[in-house]
């Protein structure tokens, strides 16, 4: 069953006079449990197209479909609803809530959907503990260093399982030894919970960690292709 | 939601310690001045309902039903001295006594003027009215007094008589007799209010009896309950005692001053426009702080979008700060209002003048509030619920912002 369908997508901004062109009929098929990078330059679309999946913006044309549901077309309280039980983001800067903990922030999308208080106390600390952040639960997130906070928001990304993680150059903050953790810990979790991974990226050493890599310029797939990824130790 | 709601609404209070006590701050004064204002209000209520009715008409009358419209002689009571001793009895109460009234022109050797002569029962008279208490000069009747009278202090200037002179009176009896006497001025009193110091005087209601012909007749029962709080009870228990009699009515304290209650009334709507001003201030205060917050954080309220959370969830967390803001200057007004205005109740205050106007008037000396539940609870409340209203708006502009463009934001 293939997990996401983009047909045709079309997106445009205007900057002033100026008419930029987003995406442009972009076609793609994703499926369950894959890995993919999107690379190209600033400019080309990765996040446009990342954002459309996600449903954080909409498409001018085109459809998104994601397990036969019509992403583009939901209604705003659906479509949170969407991401709440189906999305785990990770982004560029962080965005962890500054006044909650490690765990909290890590709780705090499993509180919006009603997990019982012991139950996410428990899976909180599992995942901090798998990312490598245990004995940090406490800390808020300026008393983290950036290589920790991305911890965090990756733990905050997955901790409810989601069948889909997106990811806005999730190392672009990061030093090399931190990106390198980071994408491992991406790989494991790609191959032990099935999770869909798609990372907006422009650095060659997250590229070589997907199975599959997407290259987009000035909103078009310019390319598409298979590749066998660097193990999680050579990192 | 609502553990994450309280906890996250808690801390996004505190991010800004110094705007967040301002605009509480704003809260704890505007609360506890309302509750001292209303206590003192309410206090002030209570003291010039008592001096007004202490002056005369005292909380409760006992009248023919025809009396309060239309108050002519043939409007009475029979049996009144029996029946004010009747309720004394029953009711346990010795803050009763009967009365009549009658109009008469009053001469002295140079001049005359028209008054209103009352007929009390001089021993419990003092017990429903401050006139015995205001005599400035000479002494109020007795309980034998027969042909003596006490005049207001401006009466006796204008027919020019002091103590132990006379004053000769002409009226109509109850039988359309004339009613006529020679009477000696016993006392002189001053209560401040001009109507009764001008046209007021009192004799013995014995006195009185023969004088007009009523024939053990009178116009009214006054009385005086122990506080303005059992007034309506008493009236109850009254009108339950009484209630076999024809053509008699039980007046509360309302209908015999009518004026005093529109007083009352009206004082109370310009102080509440005050009060609403002080509030919508404070309800902008509260708008501003959460319009700024709502503003500084459209970036993270973008991200909790993307993360799944509705707009709906977003306002409710604007809400629930709003409340937490607004709670914690309720709790901290009401305290604070409560303190000051509980001392000011139990030692009383005054204003320069306030001293000599009680001894010269015979009215208490110092104010007290009263501190009620209502007092305390009214304001704060209104604020409160003010500060939430002044809350829709930040949280409703949520409902506009599209994850995307709100995580651009700066």
């Amino acid at each position: 069953m293939s997990s996401i369908r983009c047909i045709q997508l079309c997106k445009t901004f205007r900057q002033g006079d100026e008419i930029i062109t987003g995406l442009d009929n972009v076609d793609i098929v994703i499926d369950e449990g894959e890995f993919v990078c999107l690379s190209g330059p600033s400019g080309s679309g990765k996040t446009t197209l990342l954002n459309a999946i996600g449903g954080l913006d909409t498409p001018d044309s085109g459809e998104i479909h994601m397990d036969g549901i019509r992403v583009d077309q939901l209604a705003k309280g659906p479509l949170a609803d969407m991401r709440l039980h189906n999305i785990g983001f990770v982004f560029q800067a962080y965005n962890l809530i500054p006044v909650l903990t490690a765990q909290e922030n890590v709780e705090f999308v499993m509180q919006v959907q009603g997990v019982a208080a012991a139950e996410r106390a428990q899976k909180a600390r599992d995942i901090l503990k798998e990312v490598g952040l245990i004995g940090m639960e406490d800390r808020k997130p300026a008393q983290l260093s950036g290589g920790q906070q991305q911890r965090v928001a990756v733990a905050r990304a997955i901790v409810s399982q989601p069948k889909l993680v997106l990811a806005d150059e999730p190392t672009a903050n990061l030093d090399t030894v931190a990106s390198s953790k980071l994408m491992n810990l991406f790989s494991q979790l790609n191959q032990n919970y099935n999770i869909t991974f798609i990372i907006a990226t422009h650095d060659k050493r997250v590229m070589s960690y997907a199975k599959r890599l997407i290259k987009m310029q000035d909103g078009k797939i310019i390319s598409d292709e298979m590749q066998t990824p660097v193990s999680g130790d050579e990192g | 939601m609502s553990n994450v709601s309280l906890r996250l609404a808690w801390r996004n209070l505190w991010r800004h310690k110094r705007r967040t006590w301002l605009t509480v701050g704003a809260m704890i004064f505007s609360n506890s001045l309302l509750v001292f204002s209303i206590s003192l209000q309410f206090g002030s209520y209570e003291m010039m309902i008592d001096n007004t009715l202490q002056a005369f008409s005292g909380h409760i009358q006992l009248q023919h039903e025809q009396y309060l419209d239309d108050p002519k002689m043939r409007h009475n009571l029979p049996n009144i001295v029996t029946t004010a001793k009747r309720l004394r009895n029953e009711l346990k109460l010795e803050n009763i006594g009967a009365r009549a009234a009658g109009f008469a022109l009053a001469s002295s050797r140079d001049r005359s003027y028209g008054i209103q002569i009352l007929g009390v029962e001089p021993l419990y008279e003092s017990r429903i009215s401050s006139i015995p208490g205001l005599i400035k000069e000479g002494q109020f009747l007795q309980q034998d007094s027969y042909d003596e009278i006490v005049i207001g202090s401006i009466l006796a200037r204008n027919l020019k008589i002091t103590i132990g002179d006379e004053l000769t009176f002409i009226g109509s009896g109850l039988d359309n007799s004339f009613a006529a006497g020679v009477v000696r001025v016993v006392g002189i009193f001053e209560s401040g209010i001009a109507d009764l110091d001008r046209s007021m005087a009192e004799v013995s209601l014995a006195y009185f009896d023969d004088s007009f012909a009523m024939r053990g007749k009178g116009h009214s029962i006054a009385i005086r309950a122990n506080n303005i709080e059992a007034v309506t009870n008493l009236q109850i228990r009254i009108e339950a005692l009484v209630d076999n009699q024809n053509h008699l009515a039980v007046r509360h304290w309302e209908e015999l001053q009518p004026g005093l209650k529109q007083a009352i009334q009206a004082d109370m709507t310009s102080a509440w426009f005050m009060y609403i001003v002080l509030i919508i201030l404070v309800a902008f205060s509260v708008l501003n702080t959460q319009l700024m917050s709502v503003l500084e954080r459209t970036r993270e309220f973008g991200t909790m979008m993307a993360l799944g959370l509705k707009p709906s969830n977003l306002s409710r967390l604007v809400v629930v700060e709003t409340s937490l803001m607004a709670g914690l200057g309720l709790l901290l007004g009401i305290a604070v209002g409560f303190v000051i205005t509980w001392y000011l109740s139990i030692v009383g205050f005054y204003y320069p003048g306030m001293e000599e106007m009680a001894v010269k008037f015979n009215l208490p000396d110092r104010m007290y509030p009263e501190v009620s539940l209502i007092s305390l609870t009214l304001g704060p409340g209104i604020v409160a619920f003010g500060s939430l209203v002044a809350s829709i708006y930040p949280a409703t502009r949520l409902y506009r912002l599209l994850p995307i463009e709100a995580m651009r934001a700066v």
